[in-house]
């Protein structure tokens, strides 16, 4: 895992381009007619108000929902009809706005658990855990408690996750999604519900995701100053439809999303 | 003062990974299974052995297997008892007519025919979820239950309905006495629950619970529910068919389908409810609770001095069992196995009460 | 024509069994309805009520047996809201579930320790002459069993009544809201025990007309507790919260158990060269298996849209 060079996000090599899709639940228009291009090694904000189709923006690209028109493409190559534990093979991992980890098993369970797709060692090595069996299962634990070196959480993996004070939950699920080692890393809201504190903190893990390990992110937010601080793009929706799409600046500028979501400062 | 952890540095991950990381719960462990090998035999009878020790082994088996299914994957299932029939009659079958088959490979008969039966009725579960499984689980209990008692074959024509087995002999050596019988059983036990324990602590366990705990976030992590799901049918249903098939042969010696019923499947439910659900410790403790408590209520009457019909005792039994369920679902959700360890927690604080 | 005969004959009597089904199954959707817990101990409840009525029934008029079986179901239903319900009101659906369990198993041993174990008949008076309708048509006529029928609409009239109450009335109304959401309930002043305890009593009032309609059937006993775990399949196809569900789908598992014992049974035994039929005890679980697969959340249930 490498750092993307400034020609990397400039250039703008598209890791998932969304091509005119569009979502509807029984009549209910989720997403009309949106495109949206990532590029390797950018932070890609969304942002918009409430119900604008964010979170299933989000859900069309792990493979959640499937989208009734329009196109996706990940690493060059067009999907369709993914399932979501194909978009986790894929190399594209998430976490969500209700903290959707383990309850049953601990902190450091839940990021072992993210894992499994690199698991190889099949069911007769488990039942007599010799050998390559353990030694995978002691690699995994290394890389693993990297990751939670990486996140500050050494004192809490053998509390059951549920026990855990929201913050620390969604750093958890945080870890559990670096586990996958995935190129695109989904971030639903994952600041929600936390301090200023709380807040540094997570910003500078997901710049450290970014810069340090390579990972592609794009995140939900509400906390517009967050966002305008860690993204390199940024898109805006509302009811379902794209009103801007640009660098913070230009977004932050434009009429149309100051009218609809930012508001005039006073 | 007895159960510190002080000066015991795990440093390596393997150590910290081990089955039992604190040096005293080892001990405690090994010497348990030594002393059931070498110790019991000293002292025990004939009813130690055959109403208490074996069955509570066996149990522990299917135990084991209804608990990797329910209590690991979250999977509710009714059925265990056709799947102990499925064992039973398969083992009685490869034994009829292939006589002379070593009985190890007969018993790994059973547990693999009750694997392709348990996958084969665990496909709906890919579809089916909760209380909806459950019920399609009944529907596998109820039909396996008939099979059994309509298709003659497998009861090869007998007009009575039930069957026998002889006594069984390992590698031409005969197990004709409890004691040896005990030492086998006990033997077949300690090495599926040492598999099933490894089994759960590594990745395979983990996908279970994941499965369990949050199925959707599973998949978004890359488990695929089917693979899940069926390798838990799968494992689950070779220990349940291995423990009926040991009923079958080592304890009942002669059954007929009812041994199998729909009852059965309730009694090794509970046995993972009250023991602890998701703990192989608790399989071994709700087995032993479920065998214990009926022979301590027959002993009743004469403690007490009154004369009680076997009827009634029966019927106490119902009325306890039920009762403990509740009390251990209102109390202590996580059964016998928490307490257990609650237990152990304090002791590891003793003397000091904080 | 005269082949259909036989045909609608075990129709009808299976429609009829399918009424006292869905009776028992409309306890489970009443409880689900208001409190989400899958009510494992309805069986056990009928079992309970019927003894009960059986008992009383020995040495006192029916209705006063009657009346006094519905203070012992009421009393029965306070009980487990006390003792059970109370504790367990955030649990998870599978904790409930196990909780009910454990009360049909403490139910059954309870019911047996204090009415005994025997088996015990159900006098109600109904007429036992078998009515033949349609001769005219068929010779011979097709016969109806008129405690079956009278049964029938007993269970027909309760069915609607209890469909018309959840409906209309206030109380109906929050016990909707209820089983949607025990917490939202809560918070805009439901009061939720109260509310379980009602629920609870009415599904004993339910169970123990089913008691007594099956126990007059079958002579009350200990497999009655069986029969009602028969409900499970209709309650899959009618759905665990539809009234009109658990009817259809009683009607349905009714007719077609009845007709698969009575006309694939033979056809299955001879061709496998089977000891004997009983295929009921297996074909309403299979039949709704089936339905599942197509449909997992039942002809009348929602649909469950997973949302993240």
């Amino acid at each position: 895992m490498r750092a993307p060079s400034e020609q990397d996000v400039a250039a703008g090599e598209v890791l998932l381009s969304v091509e005119n899709v569009s979502l509807a639940f029984g009549g209910v228009k989720a997403i009309s007619g949106v495109s949206l291009d990532i590029r390797r090694g950018e932070i890609r904000a969304i942002i918009g108000p409430n119900g604008a189709g964010k979170t299933s923006m989000l859900n069309i690209i792990n493979g959640f929902y499937q989208p009734q028109h329009g196109r996706i493409a990940f690493k060059g190559r067009e999907r369709s009809r993914m399932r979501p534990y194909d978009a986790a093979h894929g190399g594209i991992a998430r976490t969500f706005q209700n903290v959707a980890l383990f309850k049953g098993m601990t902190a450091l369970d839940n990021i072992m658990v993210g894992r499994t797709l690199k698991m190889r060692r099949g069911m007769l090595w488990q039942l007599l855990r010799v050998g390559p069996a353990v030694r995978e299962e002691v690699e995994h634990r290394r890389q693993v408690e990297e990751i939670i070196d990486f996140l500050k959480i050494q004192s809490i993996r053998k509390v059951p996750v549920g026990k855990l004070p929201y913050g620390l939950q969604k750093r958890v699920e945080l870890g559990r999604a670096l586990a996958m080692e995935p190129d695109l890393l989904l971030l639903d809201e994952p600041m929600a519900g936390m301090n200023l504190e709380e807040k540094e903190d997570m910003s500078r893990f997901i710049l450290d995701v970014n810069e340090h390990y390579g990972t592609t992110v794009a995140l939900i937010e509400h906390d517009i100053g967050v966002v305008m601080d860690l993204s390199d793009r940024v898109m805006v929706l509302d009811h379902g439809v794209k009103i801007a799409d640009g660098t913070p600046d230009e977004v932050q500028s434009n009429q149309a999303v100051i009218d609809a979501y930012l508001g005039v400062a006073h | 003062m007895l159960y510190r952890e002080a000066g015991q540095f795990k440093t390596s991950y393997i150590a910290d990974e081990a089955i039992f990381p604190i040096a005293q719960d080892r001990w405690f462990v090994i010497g348990l299974i030594v002393f059931a090998f070498l110790g019991v035999p000293l002292f025990a009878g004939q009813y130690l052995y055959t109403e208490i020790l074996i069955p509570v082994l066996i149990l522990s088996i299917a135990a084991i297997g209804l608990n990797i299914l329910t209590g690991y994957c979250g999977q509710l299932s009714l059925g265990s008892g056709g799947f102990m029939a499925v064992g039973a009659y398969a083992a009685y079958n490869l034994a009829l007519r292939l006589p002379g088959t070593n009985i190890i490979l007969v018993f790994l008969f059973a547990g693999f025919m009750a694997m392709l039966v348990g996958i084969l009725f665990g496909l709906p579960s890919l579809r089916i979820k909760g209380f909806y499984l459950a019920v399609a689980t009944l529907a596998s209990q109820f039909f396996l239950e008939w099979c059994f008692a309509r298709v003659k074959w497998f009861t090869n024509y007998t007009p009575s309905g039930s069957v026998a087995v002889n006594r069984i002999d390992l590698f031409g050596y005969p197990i004709d006495t409890p004691g040896k019988t005990y030492i086998l059983v006990l033997a077949i036990t300690v090495v599926l629950a040492l598999a099933a324990k490894n089994l759960v602590r590594g990745w395979i366990g983990r996908m279970w619970m994941a499965m369990r705990d949050m199925d959707i976030a599973a998949e978004i992590i890359g488990i695929r529910p089917l693979h899940a799901k069926l390798s838990a049918f799968a494992v689950s249903s070779f220990y349940i068919g291995v423990a009926g098939a040991l009923w079958a042969f080592l304890r009942l010696g002669s059954w007929e389908p009812l041994a199998f019923d729909v009852n059965r499947s309730f009694q090794v439910l509970f046995m993972i409810i009250i023991g602890g659900l998701g703990t192989i410790l608790g399989s071994f403790l709700g087995a032993a609770f479920i065998v214990l408590l009926p022979i301590l209520l027959n002993q009743l009457p004469s403690w007490l001095g009154i004369p009680i019909s076997t009827a009634m005792i029966s019927h106490i039994e119902f009325m306890l069992f039920g009762a403990m369920i509740v009390l251990f679902l209102i109390a202590e959700p996580h059964g016998l196995a928490r307490l257990w360890a609650i237990a152990k927690e304090k002791l590891r604080l003793w003397p000091f009460p904080y | 024509m005269e082949a259909l005969g036989p045909v609608l004959e075990t129709l009808i009597g299976g429609l009829l069994t399918g009424v006292l089904y869905a009776l028992v199954a409309l306890g489970f959707v009443l409880i689900f309805k208001a409190s989400g817990v899958f009510n494992f101990a309805q069986g056990a409840m009928v079992l309970f009520a019927a003894l009960s009525f059986a008992r009383l029934a020995e040495f006192m008029p029916l209705i006063v047996a009657f009346a006094l079986a519905v203070v012992i179901m009421i009393a029965l239903a306070y009980a487990i809201e006390l003792l059970v319900l109370r504790h367990l009101v955030n649990q998870e659906g599978i904790i409930l579930f196990m909780a009910t369990l454990g009360i049909a198993y403490f139910l059954e041993g309870f019911g047996q320790t204090v009415w005994g174990s025997d088996i015990y008949k159900i006098n109600l008076g109904l007429p036992t002459n078998p009515i033949f309708i349609l001769e005219s048509v068929f010779p011979g006529g097709l016969l109806i069993d008129p405690a079956e029928l009278i049964a029938a609409v007993i269970c027909a009239v309760m069915v609607l009544g209890l469909a018309i109450f959840f409906q209309v009335t206030r109380v109906g109304r929050a016990l909707r809201a209820v089983a949607d959401d025990h917490q939202a309930a809560q918070s805009v002043g439901i009061p939720l025990d109260y509310i379980w305890l009602m629920v609870w009593a009415v599904a004993g009032l339910v169970a123990l007309v089913a008691g007594m309609m099956w126990g007059a059937k079958l002579g009350v006993q200990f497999s009655l507790s069986l029969v009602a775990l028969k409900a499970l399949p209709v309650l899959i196809l009618g759905g665990f919260t539809s009234i009109p569900g658990a009817i259809v789908g009683g009607l349905i598992i009714g007719a077609s158990e009845k007709l698969a014992e009575v006309f694939l049974a033979p056809v299955l035994v001879r061709t496998f060269d089977l000891a004997g039929g009983g295929i009921e005890n297996w074909f309403a679980y299979v039949l709704a298996l089936l339905f599942l697969l197509v449909r997992p959340q039942g002809l009348f249930g929602e649909r469950i849209i997973e949302r993240v």
